[in-house]
């Protein structure tokens, strides 16, 4: 029986239990509802969950540990002049087990024994079959996946019976325990309660996941790249991965990369900032209400629009008009029509960055700013300051923590945002000081590193992972700071 | 101010000999009042107009992709070219690999009244074609090959260069050699143009096709069905999950550590960059547990991941949203805490719970990052029938395109972030409306 069909038969046995169960619980209060403990769908309940719950279990169990355990049955199987080659080598043959078991499941009886009588066709039957194989296949081979085979065959069999059998088991246990005292519902409670606290334990696996991932590819990577040429690197220059891998040493410095990320970011932010500071000041000290109403959720709006729309608006509008006016503006000054702005250049993308910036410095601080207590407007408004001077002397110090904050958490957006720089900022990893000229960032050579075809082994992919861990780290010690100024701020005046 | 000294209104010698009001400088204040006024003004206009340039840029170069260049004439199935020998009884492959490009070319070269021996002609005719009459063509012959010989009306997709010079998104005044389309070929398309044999229909092959590098005959088909994939894994995954760990956090969860460590970290994970989560789904998804890459079940886990912070946190605002008056009344009935929340408290919260996924989602199809570094950059010609089969999503086609030179693949571009935007001011419209209608004030 396939997986699929053996969860079908467990929920099949799970609903006929909770059919069973709240049946049984009927009958045993004989029409008084009230003599049960629980209402009769809990004991159909609870008969379902012990029905399902540990049959599952015991799939997973099984579907987890099974190839392993045949795997190294297998392995000890090997001749022995193959058990003293590396582990590497073994994987190798490993797979093509894999791959003859696959073809040889195709055969008929016939060819079977054919095969078995002459293994030196194999590879030209199995090809035949769909099933390519990379070389002729050793005799040894042949027996070892015909064991794999039986072995798999064996274990299906066993699984499907082993998990049936549990099922059963648990609805007939469970059937046998209900009775009217019994606690059926605070039984379930239970197992639910149990249920919502895994489900909220998703949030710390993603975390611990994507920490554990990260160091460990990171941790290879540092095996051969010494960490501090990584981290204090000034060139960049990967290299490809060359087939044989050994030969080819890149060089991964950090440091251009970690430039260009910050000089775009800060671009970005002398964009976002005053921009979207003002307009929050404006929505939330002057603006009439139907203004507001109608432009806060259209600035929000810049929020929604996909980063990769900014970088295609990057690409073709905004990196072009700068090129064609920095050449007219030049044109003026000189006389020469060269234009001194790179399409993808520091400023293109900083400055489009920026503009998808303006609506979370905005909305913010703009709910900082509201959550300002009236009695410090009144006062200072009420002493005859006039408006802006309110703002400026009063409600802006007030909300200074947490506009800070605000804009920390800004910040690690304009750190971490890919698609824009991956359109717009370009790829050369230089270190310089002019926005005109294209730079690149982090996450712009994460992308770089890992797509088109990869390979696990090589420094010039793993690299990726040392920069992502790099870029999470600082993302993430920004926002906890945040995070720890904003809720501060926030007792202050609750 | 009016009634400041009644005195002095009696005086006949009026304000101006007065020594003058002392200045304590109003008119400066005032002034800096109106530019702050204006600043702030001003930083919303900023935001707007880019807001609108770029929904601007975006259809104004979009628009035309959703019209397609198309060309009707009579194209005779020669038998001289399909199958000169006429061994198609005795091998069938013959009509598969036949060279249909020429048949169409000769049918147009006909029409526009090109010799057979003009070979620069010729060729200059084949570039009004698209590639894709290869298949067109082959397709008609193989289901119905009685059709050899005879002479039919079929409609093909002109080429990408003929499509946009015919939009008029070729500048003409360009020397000759220094565009795509030759001044004799602009001859020829005006001439068809004005036959009716060259005309723009709607162009569902937009729609419906897969990757080409052809730009005429490319289409979102194969990213929209990937998208639609991972929209349904991400609903099905994040909504109860999400859902279930609200509730535990917000009703059930004692205050201790633990908690407050979920807390943070549930905070921490959404601000976590997208492509940290694309990086995780390479390591653990492909790597570790050996799932396909380009499939679009990776990618729907990816972005669950990614949705579920979101999803957490707005779920959380709508149950906290939820009176306690309503959760004392149904515990002093004597329901059980799980009974409360199941049956009182999470139909009320269930408006605000949706909105919050809607919007989720919205975010999650436009994501790229993460996509392009599980695979799914990858050239998908053909509709993916399951989600663990290659596929392609809506913007990271997006961003495939963005990086083709020619002029027609601009458009497919915009067309396709067009196509995109639709989607998500549909999803986004659908959560204000739920949000309208039932929300309840308390």
């Amino acid at each position: 029986m396939s997986v699929s069909l053996l969860l079908l038969v467990v929920a099949g046995i799970g609903v006929m239990g909770y059919l069973a169960g709240s049946w049984r619980a009927g009958a045993l209060a004989g029409g008084k509802a009230s003599s049960l403990h629980s209402r009769p769908g809990y004991y159909g309940a609870f008969v379902a969950v012990w029905s399902v719950l540990p049959a599952v279990l015991v799939l997973l169990v099984w579907i987890v540990a099974s190839p392993i355990y045949i795997g190294s049955t297998v392995r000890d199987g090997f001749p022995e002049e193959v058990k003293a080659e590396p582990q590497a080598t073994q994987n190798l043959d490993y797979n093509m087990i894999g791959a003859i078991s696959r073809g040889l499941s195709l055969l008929s009886a016939e060819e079977r024994t054919a095969l078995f009588a002459d293994g030196s066709a194999a590879r030209t039957v199995l090809a035949a079959k769909g099933v390519p194989l990379a070389a002729d296949p050793a005799p040894y081979m042949l027996t070892s996946a015909d064991t794999l085979n039986r072995m798999t065959v064996a274990s299906g069999l066993l699984r499907s019976a082993l998990v049936v059998l549990v099922a059963l088991a648990g609805a007939f246990f469970s059937y046998r325990m209900i009775a009217p005292k019994f606690r059926a519902r605070n039984r379930v409670e239970g197992v639910m309660l149990a249920g919502l606290l895994a489900a909220s334990s998703i949030a710390i696996l993603t975390t611990i996941g994507i920490v554990a991932s990260m160091l460990t590819e990171a941790i290879h990577f540092f095996n051969r790249v010494p960490a501090w040429e990584f981290f204090f690197g000034t060139v960049w220059d990967p290299r490809f991965a060359a087939a044989g891998a050994a030969a080819s040493a890149g060089q991964f410095g950090l440091v251009p990369l970690l430039a260009g990320t910050l000089y775009i970011g800060f671009v970005a932010m002398l964009v976002a900032v005053p921009v979207g500071l003002f307009a929050a000041v404006y929505m939330s000290e002057y603006a009439s209400r139907t203004l507001r109403s109608v432009a806060k959720p259209l600035l929000e709006v810049l929020a929604g629009i996909p980063t990769i729309v900014y970088g295609f608006f990057a690409m073709v509008t905004v990196g072009p008009f700068l090129r064609d006016i920095s050449a007219q503006l030049n044109g003026l000054a000189t006389g020469n029509y060269a234009s001194f702005i790179q399409a993808q250049s520091v400023l293109t993308a900083g400055f489009v960055m920026g503009i998808m910036l303006i609506p979370y410095v905005s909305s913010l601080s703009d709910d900082i700013i509201t959550a300002v207590p009236r009695a410090l407007r009144d006062g200072s408004l009420g002493l005859g300051a006039t408006r802006s001077e309110t703002i400026k002397r009063v409600i802006l110090p007030a909300a200074l923590p947490g506009i800070v904050g605000a804009l920390l958490m800004t910040a690690s957006r304009a750190i971490g945002e890919t698609m824009i720089v991956v359109l717009a900022a370009g790829v050369a990893a230089r270190m310089q000081l002019n926005p005109f000229e294209p730079m690149t960032t982090v996450t712009v050579k994460i992308v770089n590193q890992l797509t088109g075809d990869l390979e696990f082994t090589s420094p010039q992919t793993l690299v990726a992972f040392a920069l992502g861990i790099t870029l999470f780290v600082i993302t993430l010690c920004l926002n906890i700071y945040a995070l720890y100024i904003v809720r501060k701020y926030r007792e202050q005046y609750e | 101010m009016s009634q400041v000294s009644p005195m002095s209104s009696t005086s006949p010698i009026g304000i101006s000999a007065r020594p003058g009001r002392r200045d304590i400088g109003l008119g400066r204040r005032y002034a800096a009042e109106r530019r702050f006024r204006f600043y702030g003004m001003a930083a919303i206009g900023f935001g707007l107009l880019f807001l609108f340039l770029l929904l601007f840029s975006v259809v104004s170069k979009g628009y035309t992709a959703f019209q397609q260049s198309m060309i009707t004439i009579p194209v005779a199935f020669s038998e001289q070219v399909i199958d000169k020998d006429n061994e198609r009884a005795a091998n069938p492959q013959k009509l598969v690999s036949a060279n249909y490009p020429v048949v169409a070319r000769n049918a147009l070269a006909k029409v526009l009244g090109v010799d057979e021996k003009d070979r620069a002609g010729l060729k200059a005719v084949n570039g009004l074609i698209s590639d894709s009459v290869r298949t067109q063509l082959r397709d008609l012959v193989v289901a119905d090959p009685s059709i050899i010989g005879t002479t039919r009306d079929v409609t093909f997709l002109a080429s990408g260069d003929l499509d946009s010079a015919f939009k008029g998104q070729i500048n003409l005044d360009v020397p000759e050699k220094d565009r795509k389309i030759s001044d004799r070929q602009v001859g020829w398309m005006n001439q068809l143009a004005e036959s009716g044999a060259l005309s723009k229909h709607f162009n569902t092959g937009l729609f419906v096709n897969g990757a080409s590098s052809r730009p005429e005959a490319a289409g979102v088909g194969v990213a929209l069905v990937g998208s639609l994939y991972m929209m349904l894994i991400v609903l099905a995954l994040s909504l109860p999950i999400g859902v279930a760990a609200s509730i535990y956090l917000e009703e059930f969860a004692p205050k201790n550590r633990l908690t407050d460590l979920i807390e943070v970290n549930i905070n921490n994970l959404a601000a976590v960059p997208s492509i940290v989560y694309g990086l995780l789904g390479l390591a653990v998804f492909v790597n570790f547990a050996g799932f396909p890459r380009s499939a679009a079940l990776v990618g729907g886990l990816v972005l669950t991941l990614m949705t579920l912070p979101t999803i957490i946190i707005a779920t959380r605002a709508a149950l906290k949203a939820v009176p306690p008056s309503i959760r004392a009344a149904a515990l002093g009935l004597g329901a059980s805490k799980m009974q409360t929340v199941f049956h009182h408290v999470l139909p009320l919260a269930m408006p605000g719970i949706l909105t919050g996924t809607i919007i989720g989602l919205a975010h999650a199809l436009g994501e790229t990052a993460p996509l392009l570094l599980i695979g799914m950059v990858a050239f998908v010609a053909d509709v993916p029938a399951t989600p663990l089969d290659p596929a392609t999503a809506l913007p990271v086609q997006i961003y495939m395109w963005a990086n083709e030179a020619e002029r027609a693949f601009v458009e497919r571009t915009s067309g396709a972030i067009i196509v995109l935007l639709l989607f998500l001011i549909l999803m986004n419209v659908g959560a204000i409306l739920l949000r309208r209608r039932f929300e309840r004030r308390w």
